[in-house]
């Protein structure tokens, strides 16, 4: 049987680090690096006789976070302990919430070729972070690092409703997306601020029972889990097709040799004994509490693709781009507004922007210009003062250098050639340079147009104001 | 309800205890008495009783998002077996 017979069946845990000043439940600082330790004390440390107070702001961000994502928000809630060993997790149990979630029953839309589709979340739990083992290569010992230990996190459970890497990444995207849009979470993969597991199995199409799962951890960018998915699920048919049987196990996946390796002993079955944290109390939310956030709640990105859409003249496609981030959304919003031009702003991030991006492994939050910088290139260029060719090396410029345009043109002496002499003495030039193009266009072939232009533009290192070019052309040639 | 020898072999597993077996037999027996004392409660007729969450009648104790750092690594790490850099050394951790 081949391969496209097989479909693949997901579900994910996604871990979101809330962006709280303090911890879940003391007052150290949650920031992200420092010096080991430093980020302690003796409660995240579980010292003995500490006791646990939630923040207040923990349960906030995830009544956030469940609000828009379309759940429902439970009235009783409570934390419980998850029981187990491991030396990052100083308490030998991690407090998390096990049958009273505090939000429920949601969903999010992502886009996929076949049109839009719902993805279910099964729920959202407040939880606390881990900390951090280092490895020696001398194998001298293991360095524990609590600084994460405590840091508030939200875990995103979803249904078993994904079928493909693409909307595996588009729902992750889409969740990052929404998070960083009401700003509960920063989101940074690099920084391990947002992690997902993958739940996945394999059936034959048709089928209506479900596979045997595995479970991935271990992936840190939206590469790593495309890829793992893709060698999980391979895997798994191969065993099915070579008559073998998957075993329900967690699966550790490893970047560098792109395969999965089991991460526990198979016979550990789960057994984590939860139950209710007597060190804490109950959580009740009130219909005016629940109120007040939901009425507080910034706008999301579905409500600015329609302004997009409806107000600034982007295609669907530009909308559904430019808002698939936040940092791409204000920086079109501030960018717009000092160039006035909207579509010419909506163009640069989706095609010259994103392909630099992606060359340079990076996601929009590393940016280091704002929409100031890229409403001026685009006035610039609305202006005359730089042809689009130059704006585009201008723009790589401001990855490496993110200063204003016009510093970056003047310093670099890039200003467009708009003086109508100088620009005719380059057109002369060319055209007796060329005199097989200029019989060529008089024939009637239109392309020769394009490649005088293009030598012009070579002459003077792409300076040349295009439209002056092509009309002084025009004008020379029918002579 | 009895506790069987199994139930406190996979009980000890996960409490990461090694036992004889003549400790397996005796906290068989323990826990079993300790869970018939705590059934007791099964007696009581709850009908009217609304469900609880939690022992504590309090609800709702939060802190404050303020950031209070009150003990420096030094003083935290002051106990610790072994350490290195700034950090708890402890035996290596394979995966």
């Amino acid at each position: 049987m081949a391969r496209e017979d097989y479909e693949i069946v997901m579900g994910l845990e996604v871990h979101c680090e809330l962006s709280t000043k303090t911890k879940i439940f003391c007052s150290c600082p949650t920031e992200f690096g420092g010096e080991p330790n430093t980020h302690c004390c003796p409660i995240c440390m579980a010292m003995p006789g500490t006791l646990p107070v939630l923040n207040e702001k923990v349960v906030e961000y995830a009544v956030k976070a469940g609000l828009a994502t379309n759940c429902k928000i439970a009235r009783n809630s409570k934390n419980d302990r998850k029981n187990y060993f491991y030396p990052d997790l100083p308490k030998a149990y991690q407090i998390s919430q096990f049958d009273l979630p505090l939000c429920y029953e949601g969903h999010v839309n992502i886009e996929t070729p076949d049109g839009e589709k719902t993805i279910r979340i099964t729920r959202i739990h407040i939880e606390e972070d881990a900390g951090k083992l280092n490895h020696d290569e001398y194998g001298r010992g293991s360095f524990v690092d609590l600084n994460r230990a405590g840091v508030p996190l939200i875990e995103v459970v979803s249904e078993p409703d994904l079928r493909s890497k693409e909307e595996v990444e588009a729902y992750l995207r889409k969740l990052k997306s929404i998070f960083e849009y009401i700003e509960v979470s920063d989101c940074k993969m690099q920084e391990g601020s947002l992690r997902a597991d993958v739940n996945v199995s394999v059936r034959k199409k048709g089928a209506t029972e479900f596979g045997t799962r595995t479970e991935m951890k271990n992936m840190n960018s939206f590469r790593s889990i495309v890829r793992a998915i893709e060698y999980e699920a391979n895997r798994q048919i191969d065993v099915i097709e070579n008559g073998g049987e998957i075993t329900q196990e967690t699966l550790r996946w490893d970047d560098v040799s792109g395969k999965t390796f089991p991460m526990r002993d198979k016979e550990d079955a789960q057994d984590y004994r939860y139950f209710p944290d007597p060190d804490l109390v109950a959580i009740r939310l009130s219909e005016e509490y629940i109120e007040n956030i939901k009425n507080a709640l910034p706008e999301l990105p579905e409500s600015r693709k329609k302004r997009y859409l409806e107000e600034m003249g982007l295609t669907e496609k530009a909308a559904n781009f430019v808002t698939a981030s936040k940092y791409y959304s204000n920086m079109f919003e501030e960018a717009s507004k000092v160039c006035g031009n909207p579509k010419s702003v909506s163009n640069w991030i989706m095609s010259d922007i994103a392909r630099i991006l992606n060359e340079r492994e990076e996601e929009p939050e590393e940016l280091k210009f704002s929409g100031k910088e890229l409403g001026e290139l685009v006035s610039l260029i609305d202006k005359g003062t730089i042809s689009s060719a130059i704006a585009k090396k201008v723009l790589e410029e401001m990855f490496e250098n993110p200063e204003m345009p016009s510093k970056i043109i003047e310093a670099k002496g890039w200003v467009q050639i708009s003086d109508e002499g100088a620009i005719k003495e380059v057109v002369a030039k060319v055209l007796e340079a060329n005199p097989q193009s200029v019989a060529d266009y008089k024939a009637g072939k239109d392309k020769a147009l394009g490649f005088l232009v293009g030598q012009a533009m070579k002459e003077t290192k792409g300076k040349a104001n295009p439209q002056m070019l092509n009309k002084l052309f025009l004008e020379e040639l029918k002579k | 309800m009895a506790i069987s020898k199994e139930e406190v072999e996979h009980i000890a597993k996960l409490a990461s205890l090694n036992l004889t077996e003549e400790e397996k037999e005796r906290y068989a027996n323990d826990m079993t008495e300790i869970l018939e004392f705590a059934n007791m409660i099964n007696s009581v007729n709850t009908d009217e009783v609304n469900e609880t969450i939690g022992a504590n009648e309090n609800y709702n104790v939060f802190r404050k998002d303020e950031i209070v750092q009150t003990v420096d690594k030094e003083t935290l790490l002051q106990n610790a077996p072994s350490q290195e850099d700034g950090m708890f050394r402890i035996p290596k951790v394979i995966n």
